[in-house]
């Protein structure tokens, strides 16, 4: 460490050129940090193996409906521990350009198959009591600056009312506080009213429901059961089509866009113009340096520790801006981490980063430093 | 010498000489390229994007019931149906029948051509149907036969479909359906689809005798208001009207505008970046050139030439660099097919990415914009370079 000094002011000869490419590489470090943060977070938040929930919808489409009662054949199956369902409302507030993520649920059995909303039993009762009474998440509490006694009017692109109209009024008798991982997810800010109440008032497809959430006692049967699922509705007029909630969430991502793709080729076009200006600097600031090296070099330096010194203050540089680039995205990740899943940098992708940032030193220092060690002593000072 | 040839002697120099620091300078071109390229990618998929959905006549307007802001959550009963056929505005075939299309939209599990599965939009046109949809031309085999399960396809959703030749049988909800024909309708969403003969539809999916939307055929884009009005003042009717290329726009909008944030936040960050590395290469221009300005400005050149020059150089490498990038963005991605599930509940919607040149003047003009704030510090420096330590000092 004895050379410190020396690298840190062979970094700083240039101020203005050293700061813009620093500049740069942080740019592109937070870019790479905000892409992949975001695609891995998907991922990993889907790959998540404690999960013992299964979906299970109309093998035709997941917005075609099925027969509420197909619930209890599938309380039959070995391993199930409990069946929730849920079906859209299609809701909105005010204008239909407000979505509101509504749905009608057996609350009871969705608490528990979801204990990561963290429902409380007093909720349950007063939802037990209330029959348009709606438990929301908190994150849609605070966006419409709702409150528990609250009388809330939602239309519904689909479902009319049997006495007419396509407007519905519930009593908001809970707000529920998720865990941070859900809360900032669809189902931590959903709006969820009493299935028997909206199965009685709506005017058509009745007893029917659009999803069924199964809770089971071993995340790694799933796949066995999810078949022995879909095996008692073979055959049937409504097939059934099951799958562990991971896997029909990534597929619903893959339908949407392959994101992976896109913030792949972005990715890959930053980091190579980034390589390309990060080598070019590095090689102009040691061609200006020269004579330097070449003093080094008579002052008894030998070309590997010279060229030692040239590698060192380009990894300097690097990680430094990295870190930096690296750092921000996190903290831009986390504002606006709700959108996409867990809202956190995944400390793969860091590690990545970091990796990625001594390639490119090693990569854009090697050149100059091999050539500052093959630095002829007599040409150099002559600036031949 | 006047100023403006003492402009031109000293820019007509510097371009000269730009070959020789050609490693440096390939920073701005390649910088500038890359964000051009993202920018003008990305913006393309949200253009083709929208002029696929908003592809529609202004002479056609939709009927959805109220609320609905894709037609698939729409239901219209067959008593609606009747009664918006008969509304004023439409235009009548030579029979003097209306040119009213009832049509039924089921969402299919459909597999695609990488093996997973996707939701596509499964349509049923009555014969008086294809009437309101004169663009839809039939490409090879045969119109299906009302009454039999068979199907024809659009050439987009043959492309993103396993099963979909012609002859090939799919099995949708217990129902095996032959397809019999593929077509195209100038390049709209409906190529994404699988079309049936509705009541054979209907009744496969067992839903009576309901429709999801209605489109008309106007008499004219001006009879819209007489049609809309008449729909909205018969109050046996819960339903909105647009005129197709308006209800298209809408519900490519959540897409459009999630493709162009993207486009625009990435491709801002990038900008950055490459004004920094346009800033360092033109400084390092500048000081590369300090013996050379200082020359002139000691032979009583101006600091304006100078400027420019710095200027001039700073804009011709975002040029080039602009022109690469959109020049990759096109070769690389116009025409190139990409599919989504987007706008509501429509099924997988295949489109074409669309390198307008709109978006290519777009590019450029962010190019030139990030050339000119990369060269504006580092031209200052050139101009106010002391003219005697910068003699001395190389």
């Amino acid at each position: 460490m004895k050379y410190a000094t020396l690298i840190w002011a062979g970094l700083w000869r240039k101020k203005a050129r050293t700061i813009l490419t620093m500049l740069s590489i942080l740019i592109a470090f937070l870019l790479f940090g905000l892409l992949q943060g975001i695609n891995q977070g998907i991922k990993s938040g889907l790959s998540d193996t404690r999960n013992n929930r299964l979906w299970s919808v109309n093998h035709m489409s997941a917005v075609s409906s099925m027969a509420v009662s197909d619930m209890t054949r599938m309380q039959t199956v070995k391993g199930v521990r409990k069946v929730a369902h849920m079906s859209f409302f299609g809701g909105y507030f005010q204008d239909a350009k407000n979505a509101i993520p509504a749905f009608a649920t057996n609350i009871d059995n969705f608490a528990a198959v979801y204990p990561e909303l963290r429902i409380t039993p007093a909720q349950l009762a007063a939802m037990d009591t209330t029959r348009d009474g709606a438990l929301i998440g908190r994150p849609l509490a605070e966006k419409y600056a709702w409150k528990v006694g609250d009388k809330i009017p939602l239309g519904t692109s689909i479902w009319t009312k049997k006495e007419g109209g396509n407007s519905w009024e519930f009593n908001i008798v809970g707000i529920y506080d998720a865990t941070p991982d859900f809360s900032r997810g669809p189902l931590g800010s959903g709006f969820w009213i009493n299935y028997d109440y909206w199965d009685e008032a709506r005017l058509y497809d009745p007893h029917r429901v659009h999803q069924f959430i199964i809770q089971i006692d071993d995340p790694s049967k799933a796949a066995a059961i999810s078949a022995a699922i879909d095996k008692l509705f073979e055959n049937s007029t409504e097939e059934t089509k099951t799958q562990p909630e991971n896997a029909a969430l990534q597929a619903r991502l893959k339908q949407l866009a392959d994101i992976n793709f896109i913030a792949n080729s972005i990715v890959g076009a930053v980091m190579f113009t980034l390589l390309f200006l990060t080598a070019n600097t590095m090689m102009q600031s040691v061609r200006e340096r020269i004579p330097e090296l070449a003093v080094l070099k008579t002052l008894g330096f030998s070309g590997r520790r010279v060229s030692a010194l040239v590698i060192a203050e380009s990894l300097l540089l690097c990680l430094f801006a990295a870190l930096a680039g690296l750092v921000l995205s996190m903290g831009a990740i986390k504002v606006i981490g709700s959108v996409f899943g867990p809202g956190r940098l995944p400390e793969a992708v860091f590690v990545e980063g970091l990796l990625i940032a001594v390639a490119l030193a090693i990569v854009s220092g090697l050149p100059p430093a091999l050539r500052a060690q093959r630095l002829n002593i007599v040409d150099a000072l002559a600036e031949r | 010498m006047s100023a403006a040839t003492q402009i031109l002697a000293v820019t007509a120099m510097n371009i000269r000489s730009l070959p020789r620091r050609l490693g440096s300078s390939s920073v701005v071109i390649i910088g500038i390229a890359g964000v051009v390229a993202v920018l003008v990618s990305v913006l393309a998929m949200s253009t083709g994007f929208i002029k696929t959905l908003s592809q529609g006549r202004d002479d056609r307007a939709i009927v959805v019931r109220t609320g609905s802001s894709a037609e698939l959550v729409s239901v219209l009963t067959n008593d609606a149906v009747l009664a918006i056929a008969d509304a004023a505005g439409i235009k009548k075939d030579p029979n003097g029948s209306a040119l009213a299309s009832p049509e039924a939209l089921m969402i299919v599990n459909l597999v695609r051509k990488d093996g997973t599965e996707s939701s596509g939009a499964f349509r049923g046109l009555t014969a008086e149907g294809f009437a309101v949809h004169p663009e839809i031309r039939l490409l090879q085999g045969r119109m299906f036969t009302p009454g039999l399960a068979e199907l024809i396809v659009g050439k987009s959703a043959q492309r993103m479909y396993r099963n979909t030749e012609i002859g090939s049988q799919l099995r949708l909800s217990g129902t095996n359906w032959t397809i019999v024909g593929v077509f195209e309708s100038g390049g709209s969403a409906r190529e994404s689809e699988l079309l049936a003969d509705a009541p054979t539809l209907r009744s496969a999916y067992r839903r009576g005798s309901s429709a999801q939307s209605v489109l008309v055929m106007l008499q004219s884009p001006a009879a819209f208001q007489t049609f809309k009005d008449a729909i909205t003042s018969n109050p046996q009717l819960q339903v909105d009207v647009a005129k197709e290329s308006d209800f298209g726009a809408q519900q490519s909008d959540q897409i459009s505008k999630i493709l162009k944030t993207v486009a625009y936040v990435v491709g801002g960050i990038m900008a950055v970046g490459a004004i920094f590395g346009a800033l360092n290469t033109m400084y390092s221009a500048v000081s590369a050139r300090a013996r050379e300005i200082a020359t002139l400005r000691a032979i009583g050149f101006g600091a304006v030439p100078i400027v420019v020059s710095v200027f001039v150089e700073a804009l011709l490498l975002a040029l080039i660099g602009g022109a690469m990038g959109a020049a990759l963005a096109w070769l690389l991605f116009n025409g190139h097919s990409v599919d989504t599930n987007g706008g509501g509940f429509q099924g997988q919607l295949m489109f074409d990415l669309a390198v307008t040149p709109a978006l290519v003047a777009l590019g450029i003009i962010w190019a030139c914009a990030i050339g000119i704030v990369g060269g504006l510090f580092p031209a200052i420096r050139a101009a106010r370079l002391p003219v005697a330590t910068a003699l001395r000092a190389l």
